[in-house]
């Protein structure tokens, strides 16, 4: 099924013969993910780097009473929320691989439900960065407070962005479905923004588990 | 840049390429964007030396006072930064463009588009960098930047946004042209090419692409961090706030050093074209000098803290790095000895490129073994930051990159203008440049021995260092008018070298089968290889009736009339690059946020028109 995909793939960059067989844009998929990896682990390594240094709070794990911090501080972190975004995440996965099976077996009905159902999970986990990030700057970690804020944010951040950048790819697939229809031959491109997808969600279980999980 | 690189005139059949500049802006050739990368990394080489020339006259003698303090950090700073990501780095693009898929028998790159994106975004950060000169405020803290010392409270101007702004564009255009040479040399190769009978030069592009597309991130994170330091108050080179003052200088060298092998692989690719081409003997120990290579860049990922001896890591660290050090010299003398066999027993041909390779081979010795005295930190201890140090990165960067590159230059020069160079004045520029060159570094390791600093903007007299650095500064004015000539020479053989034909050298790979300049299609008809060696395949096959392929005759026909689809130009790559060069200008003007919102507008609508519409007209 996914190689007569290929062979009747119209994506334009590479309508010809290749040498391994695969499709051009999947392999420059995998390259950017094998990038990416070192991307990320920059950024968490850093923010392992620094864990336990910050000079005042609010920390991660641990309460901040005076005098180190002017009023006590709670731990940060809130776990069950974040447990049930990260959920929320992981699920959006089984949505993108149900959402390609249906793009490559023709089932237009299902291709745009799970697509949309992709996105609309994507976006319900931004939406629970959204109110971390809001709630943590109330609480008086911002990202110039101390090194847990500036490497936690940006991290974090970084990862959200990509998640940003994955929800609009996957709206750009529905907008495509609705218009005119994703059919076999399209679920190359699908298959691409599912590697992508997994990706950015294979990063985030990291993130949980380093930053969130383990004290 | 588009008036200098027309075609030549006596170039076969109708002009192959609309003029204009155009043309230019909307090509999507893998030909010419390897041109626009030649020349302007050349035009930077200018800039890049006269920088050079200008801190030599200031150290001529002693207390020279030329330039101010400030300019002469910036000088360093911009030389450095200029050599590295603007010329040779550039260059070896130029190279991968040009050479890769004629290499492998491919049509164009995997995604033609996406390379002059790259191209045009190289442009815009090299622009960005050197536009800080206007302002009177070039980068000043060296082309390794270091933090703490690139914070604001030690570096408050703009010079360093420029650079880091600069850097993070430059590093995109690395980043975007690793993922397509990747794609293209795994997925593009003509039927029959293995991996194994892949040209060498191919396979060395192949290992640095790897290279850049895991190393840059990192440095991307680097800057990112410096970024968020400077623009939005984060703490992460803060010391007062806890930080590791060495944070950056881990994650630089994490990049810096792997950058290092991506500096000089491609040069090793290039000579190990020329020298079996003009020792008439196959390249000895082929997989060898695959495996080498490899292994170069595994362990080239796992050295770096040498680079950080004198910060005091402790002696487990510096011992594991000083052995992981030392390892990486042994795939390296593999390579000078397989390129020694490769000659040995040839008849050799002493060409102005075979005298640039035999030059690779010698001088990147010397620089190899001066980098082996400073794996170990003792040693190091004495030499670090001295001139012993800056002897040492130009044996290998000018004596290595660049004298591969030049040997690249002249061995590619009729491939790529249909005519050959003059070989007088080539020679002229050799010896010029190898005595030069030679006269500029060598005394630099006395200097570096006798206690001179790297990146002093002066000294005092009767330090004993005068006569060596006398004999440097005239060995960099002899290096400037060897690469005049050089300059001279590539324009002047462009009107009236001889004409080159198809394979003026005798080489053996696929490249020389084509006409000179290639077809902008490339191959009529792609190629089925069933060695490492086609061309002396097919002379061997054929040797009494066509001892060389002859010059097509009459003309070469179009890529209509061959009916191959080609590539539709267009301007949206240079408009995405446009884009994102707006938008990192909104970041550094104070945070301007509509220019911002607007350049970044611009590039995800460019992108999105880009990636709708298809490469080919629909057929």
């Amino acid at each position: 099924m996914a190689s007569a995909a290929l062979a009747h793939s119209h994506a334009p960059e590479h309508a010809h013969y290749t040498s391994t067989g695969l499709n051009s844009n999947k392999i420059a998929i995998w390259a950017f993910i094998g990038s990416e990896c070192f991307f990320f682990a920059s950024l968490i390594s850093t923010y392992l780097i620094y864990k336990g240094r910050s000079i005042v709070g609010p920390f991660p794990h641990e309460a901040c009473n005076p005098p180190v911090c002017a009023t006590a501080l709670k731990p940060i972190l809130n776990i069950p929320v974040t447990s049930t975004s990260t959920f929320v995440l992981l699920m959006s996965s089984l949505a993108m691989v149900l959402a390609h099976s249906a793009v490559v077996r023709g089932d237009r009905k299902y291709s745009k439900i799970w697509l949309a159902m992709t996105a609309l999970l994507g976006s319900t986990f931004l939406g629970f960065q959204a109110y971390e990030f809001t709630s943590f700057v109330h609480e008086g970690l911002k990202i110039t407070t101390n090194l847990f804020g500036s490497s936690f944010f940006v991290l974090t951040g970084f990862h959200g962005a990509h998640v940003t950048a994955g929800v609009l790819w996957l709206m750009t697939l529905l907008f495509i479905d609705i218009r005119r229809g994703l059919a076999p031959r399209d679920a190359i491109n699908v298959d691409c923004c599912a590697l992508y997808w997994h990706f950015v969600d294979v990063v985030w279980i990291a993130i949980f588990t380093l930053v969130y999980l383990i004290k | 840049m588009a008036t200098t690189v027309a075609a030549p005139r006596h170039a076969v059949g109708p002009a192959r390429y609309e003029s204009g500049i155009w043309s230019w802006l909307a090509t999507t050739d893998h030909k010419r964007i390897g041109q626009l990368y030649l020349y302007t990394a050349l035009a930077w080489f200018l800039i890049g030396g006269f920088e050079a020339e200008i801190i030599r006259t200031q150290l001529y003698g002693p207390n020279g006072r030329l330039v101010s303090f400030e300019t002469y950090n910036q000088l360093f700073t911009m030389h450095g930064t200029t050599m590295i990501f603007m010329v040779v780095m550039p260059l070896s693009a130029a190279f991968f463009n040009y050479l890769i898929p004629l290499q492998i028998g491919a049509r164009d790159v995997a995604f033609p588009r996406l390379n002059a994106f790259s191209y045009w975004v190289f442009l815009a950060g090299s622009l960005f960098m050197n536009v800080s000169w206007l302002f009177r405020a070039a980068p000043d803290a060296g082309w390794f930047g270091y933090a703490p010392l690139t914070t604001p409270p030690y570096a408050p101007g703009p010079n360093i946004d420029f650079w880091l702004i600069g850097l993070q564009i430059l590093g995109l255009s690395s980043l975007a042209a690793g993922f397509n040479f990747l794609t293209t040399i795994i997925n593009l190769r003509a039927p029959g090419m293995n991996l194994m009978r892949m040209p060498i030069f191919t396979w060395m592009s192949f290992v640095t692409q790897f290279l850049l597309v895991l190393a840059f991130p990192i440095i991307t994170v680097a800057v990112t961090f410096l970024m968020f330091d400077r623009f939005f108050g984060t703490n992460f080179y803060e010391v007062a706030a806890g930080a590791d003052p060495l944070l950056w200088q881990h994650l630089f060298w994490l990049f810096g050093h792997p950058e290092v092998y991506i500096l000089i692989l491609p040069a090793f690719g290039l000579v190990s074209e020329v020298l079996p081409v003009f020792s008439r003997k196959p390249l000895f120990g082929y997989p060898v000098m695959v495996y080498s290579g490899i292994l170069i860049a595994f362990l080239g990922f796992g050295v770096w803290a040498h680079h950080m001896f004198a910060v005091g890591m402790g002696p487990i660290a510096d011992s594991i790095f000083s052995i992981t050090t030392m390892l990486i010299g042994i795939p390296t003398g593999v390579k000078i000895f397989n390129w020694l066999g490769t000659m040995w027993g040839g008849s050799l041909r002493f060409t102005t490129a075979m005298k640039f390779g035999i030059a690779l081979v010698g001088l990147f010795t010397i620089g190899g073994i001066s980098g082996v005295m400073h794996s170990s930190p003792p040693s190091d201890l004495q030499q670090t930051d001295s001139y012993f140090i800056v002897a040492h990165f130009h044996y290998v960067l000018f004596g290595g990159s660049l004298m591969g590159l030049f040997a690249g230059l002249y061995f590619f020069y009729p491939k790529i203008t249909g005519r050959l160079m003059d070989e007088r004045l080539g020679s002229w520029h050799f010896w010029l440049t190898f005595i030069g060159m030679n006269l500029t570094f060598f005394p630099m390791h006395f200097l570096g021995l006798d206690g001179m600093p790297r990146r002093i903007a002066s000294y005092d007299a009767n330090q004993g260092w005068d006569m060596n650095n006398h004999i440097a500064t005239i060995g960099a004015y002899i290096l400037g008018a060897a690469t005049l000539i050089f300059f001279y020479n590539w324009f002047r053989s462009m009107r009236r070298g001889p004409v080159a034909g198809n394979d003026p050298w005798g080489a053996a790979t696929l490249e020389w089968t084509i006409s000179s300049p290639p077809p902008v299609y490339n191959f009529a008809t792609v190629p089925t290889v069933t060695s490492r060696y086609p061309l002396w395949d097919m002379k061997s096959a054929q040797p009494a009736a066509a001892p060389r392929p002859a010059q097509p005759a009459g003309r070469v026909p179009t890529a209509e009339e061959l009916g191959i689809p080609m590539p539709t130009p267009t301007v949206k790559p240079f408009v995405a690059a446009l884009g994102l060069t707006i938008a990192f200008t909104g970041l550094i003007s104070h945070k301007n946020l509509p220019i911002l919102f607007l350049g970044a507008a611009t590039f995800v609508a460019t992108l999105y028109s880009w990636l709708l519409t298809p490469l080919e007209p629909e057929h």
